[in-house]
């Protein structure tokens, strides 16, 4: 919110002029209300293990993260580029593999990969569309620095929590909304169902019939699969509601079967058909991998869009974007050590107490070290891991994360922050809804902004011009 | 509209149902506990076997027909799956499942009915809150029942969550008669003492029905009276009748929105027709036992000729 000499930075000047002149119980007293709006309208996601307890709140905090709208004309070049240069790369891996006979990404990092799927080799996705979703991770480290975390193509969640934020802060500040001009999010579900429409199959005849595919009611991001497909006016379909019928996929409705032409999974590759990957899986269909390939359905994202947001593979990107787009990369990277590499591993040891290490295939925050928080003997039990394994993790810096302020009870208080903007894709073209989610670390000097990890959101505002 | 879907939501309100009727029971249970302590272990334990869940008890509690057990095993017993909080967490549950086809309100209100009973029946409730508890279970129905009616578009997901309303009504209706027909034989009646006022209080208290009959028959109390309110009277809202009227209205419409006749449609018009067109005397005069046993049975392969035909299951 600050500059670097303490003023208040321009994006945040009508918003503090706005807060100064609020008594804090006020807002108090409205964080509260939003707490219990989320309760009774069952935004909470449920934790694994945890068997009373089982749905929690992700915190929510009222002071909004502001993007200047210059600042994100920018970002949204950079992450525009980068989801071309995924998809392109999905694209090409999956057919000739120039990429890897022009030798700028390793063979055995895609041969090796389980996140590699060979049966996608020579297959052609309906509009030509792998990655239909996705959801690029950003960081900023200072006034005009902005990196890129993680990219996330299999199936990026968070983005009813950005437009739940927008609703709550709507309901609650009106007024502020009124003072400030910020850009709408609330058409992403149109944009979602308009961009998965636009890449039916080409056994669709007339208007697509798309639905969503959970897990169920017990998995942890079930509010937002019910939320989407409600929004989108889709059915919410789970793994025994469909079968193949006449080498369609069907659901079972009160009415008989009723083919689906675009489905927007929500399972992981493995339990998408038991048949042809994980056997013991009940959350797929059996045989809808024989309909994909015959063009019977669309299946949003892609099978085997995981390769190319592998976290072994990220370190690569710039040359990927380049290669692709013969321009260079308009976001950076996050210098990045591949311990499989020996003289990287050499010198990510030497380093370890000032170093982010992270699994190759781990997410949710997981099975990560951050250096500086950790004690001697966590340093020394992580080190012997890597050393067991050393292709299995990366490391990066320690960077040093910008902070927005949080409403705490004794007024504003820094935390640091990441930003995930969502991003859909279709042949009509790229759609990134301004701002997207903004995770943040509600613990002093912490830098986990995972929601698993007891992190919270905020509303994003991208400024209009 | 998906199979998993109508029933859920079909479920959902059948689950609603059955809390809101299993919180009159106990109500009418406890008053007469309160105001007549030597038959409270025998009214206790038809109770128990008007919600169907006796031979449960007996097999947690043995023959502990005491008050705060049996309104405890009602109410909030894990080992009973019809306790009302447990009832609840499966109203939401189809309802989360359910919840694409629902507007905000409906869910909220569910929602808030399971936050709110989940908190009060978090521990034993003593006997002195028990009021407030079971009216805070009714004033929960009637907010859910108040967003639906309100709110929900008149579409087959609507018909779908009202067959199981009327279906579950009709269902513990005809529970309570089945357990009480006794005190309305005609043998009891007929001996001149008019029944135990007491008793036919309870009955009709189980129902919410008490002063609604008084308005109607003013002081005559007579069993074929209670016996034709509780079955045939149509503007009664849980006589068997007008539940019997509305599951025909529901899939009649189902039939004509999807343009095909089902099976379940024309077992629901046999119900009305052989069962609820004939005078009180008539049923009476074939025996009120048979006449209820016979009415569950069908009321029962209603309630699963449904879910066939419109595959709410594979």
């Amino acid at each position: 919110m600050q500059g670097q000499g303490g003023e208040t930075r321009a994006p945040y000047r009508e918003f503090c002029e706005w807060f100064a002149a609020e008594e804090p119980a006020r807002i108090h007293r409205k964080a509260q209300q939003a707490e219990a709006f989320f309760r009774t309208t069952g935004i909470t996601f449920a934790v694994y293990g945890q068997d009373e307890a089982d749905e929690r709140l992700i915190p929510f905090d009222v002071v909004p993260r502001i993007i200047s709208a210059s600042e994100w004309r920018r970002l949204s070049r950079g992450i525009e580029q980068r989801v071309r240069a995924l998809n392109a790369f999905l694209h090409d891996i999956y057919h000739r593999q120039e990429i890897l006979r022009a030798g700028r990404v390793p063979v055995e990092l895609i041969s090796r990969n389980e996140a590699f799927l060979p049966m996608m080799m020579g297959m052609d996705p309906p509009g030509g569309v792998y990655t239909h979703i996705s959801g690029i991770d950003i960081v900023r480290t200072g006034a005009n620095e902005f990196y890129v975390l993680e990219d996330n193509a299999r199936t990026p969640s968070g983005v009813s929590y950005m437009l739940e934020n927008r609703e709550t802060m709507l309901q609650m500040f009106p007024e502020l909304f009124a003072k400030v001009p910020v850009r709408e999010v609330g058409d992403y579900p149109i944009n979602l169902l308009r961009s998965l429409s636009a890449c039916a199959p080409p056994a669709c005849g007339g208007t697509p019939t798309v639905a969503v595919l959970t897990p169920g009611i017990h998995n942890s991001a079930y509010f937002e699969h019910s939320f989407l497909a409600d929004q989108m006016g889709a059915e919410l379909v789970e793994g025994h509601d469909l079968r193949v019928v006449n080498g369609r996929v069907a659901m079972r409705t009160t009415q008989g079967y009723k083919p689906i032409d675009v489905l927007y999974r929500r399972v992981d590759d493995d339990f998408l058909d038991p048949l042809n990957f994980r056997p013991d899986s009940v959350l797929g269909v059996p045989g809808i991998w024989d309909v994909y390939r015959a063009g019977g359905i669309t299946i949003a994202n892609a099978p085997g869009t995981g390769i190319a947001d592998d976290k072994a593979l990220y370190s690569y990107m710039p040359d990927i974007i380049e290669f692709y787009t013969g321009e260079k990369a308009l976001l950076p990277n996050v210098p990045t050590w591949r311990c499989s590499d020996p003289e990287h591993l050499k010198e990510v040891l030497d380093r370890l107490p000032e170093l982010v290490v992270k699994e190759v295939h781990g997410s949710g925050g997981y099975g990560m070290l951050v250096g500086p928080a950790a004690s001697k003997k966590e340093i020394a039990a992580f080190r012997a891991k890597l050393e067991a394994n050393p292709r299995g993790y990366i490391a990066q810096p320690t960077l040093s994360l910008s902070t927005v302020p949080i409403f705490t009870r004794s007024g504003l208080a820094p935390r640091h922050v990441d930003l995930r903007p969502f991003v859909l894709m279709s042949p009509a073209g790229i759609i990134i809804t301004p701002g997207g989610l903004t995770r943040v670390a509600m613990t002093k000097g912490s830098l986990v902004v995972n929601s698993s990890q007891g992190g919270g959101t905020k509303d994003t505002w991208v400024l209009e011009d | 509209m998906l199979g998993k879907t109508a029933g859920s939501l079909y479920w959902m309100a059948r689950y609603l149902e059955r809390s809101e009727n299993n919180a009159r029971l106990i109500e009418a249970g406890f008053r007469i506990a309160l105001t007549r302590s030597n038959t409270a272990r025998a009214e206790w334990r038809s109770v128990l076997v008007t919600a169907g869940s006796d031979w449960r008890f007996a097999q947690a509690h043995g023959e502990d027909y005491t008050s705060p057990r049996v309104v405890d095993f009602l109410l909030r017993d894990p080992a009973n799956p019809s306790a009302i909080l447990s009832v609840v967490k499966q109203a939401r549950d189809n309802a989360r499942t359910a919840r694409t086809y629902l507007t905000r309100e409906v869910w909220e209100a569910v929602n808030t009915s399971w936050m709110t009973l989940s908190g009060l029946l978090k521990r034993q409730v003593r006997e002195d809150d028990l009021p407030d508890v079971l009216a805070a279970i009714r004033q929960q129905s009637a907010q859910v029942r108040g967003a639906f009616t309100g709110t929900m578009l008149r579409n087959d997901g609507y018909n779908f969550a009202r067959l199981g309303t009327f279906l579950e009504r009709a269902d513990n209706t005809a529970r309570i008669l089945d357990v009480k027909y006794f005190l309305l034989l005609p043998s009891v009646a007929h001996i001149g003492s008019s029944i135990d006022n007491v008793q036919w209080e309870t009955i009709l208290r189980s129902v919410s029905a008490h002063r609604a009959y008084r308005w109607l028959y003013g002081t005559e109390i007579s069993a074929l009276k209670i016996a034709e309110f509780l079955i045939l009277y149509k503007q009664m809202p849980r006589s068997l009748a007008f539940c019997c009227d509305k599951m025909n209205d529901n899939l009649g419409w189902l039939q004509r929105g999807y343009g095909e006749e089902t099976e379940a449609g024309r077992m629901a018009e046999a119900i009305c027709r052989d069962r609820l067109s004939r005078p009180i005397q008539s049923i009476f005069d074939g025996g009120l036992h048979e006449y209820i046993t016979d009415f569950l049975r069908a009321n029962a392969a209603l309630a699963q000729q449904v879910e066939r035909d419109y595959r709410f299951v594979e």
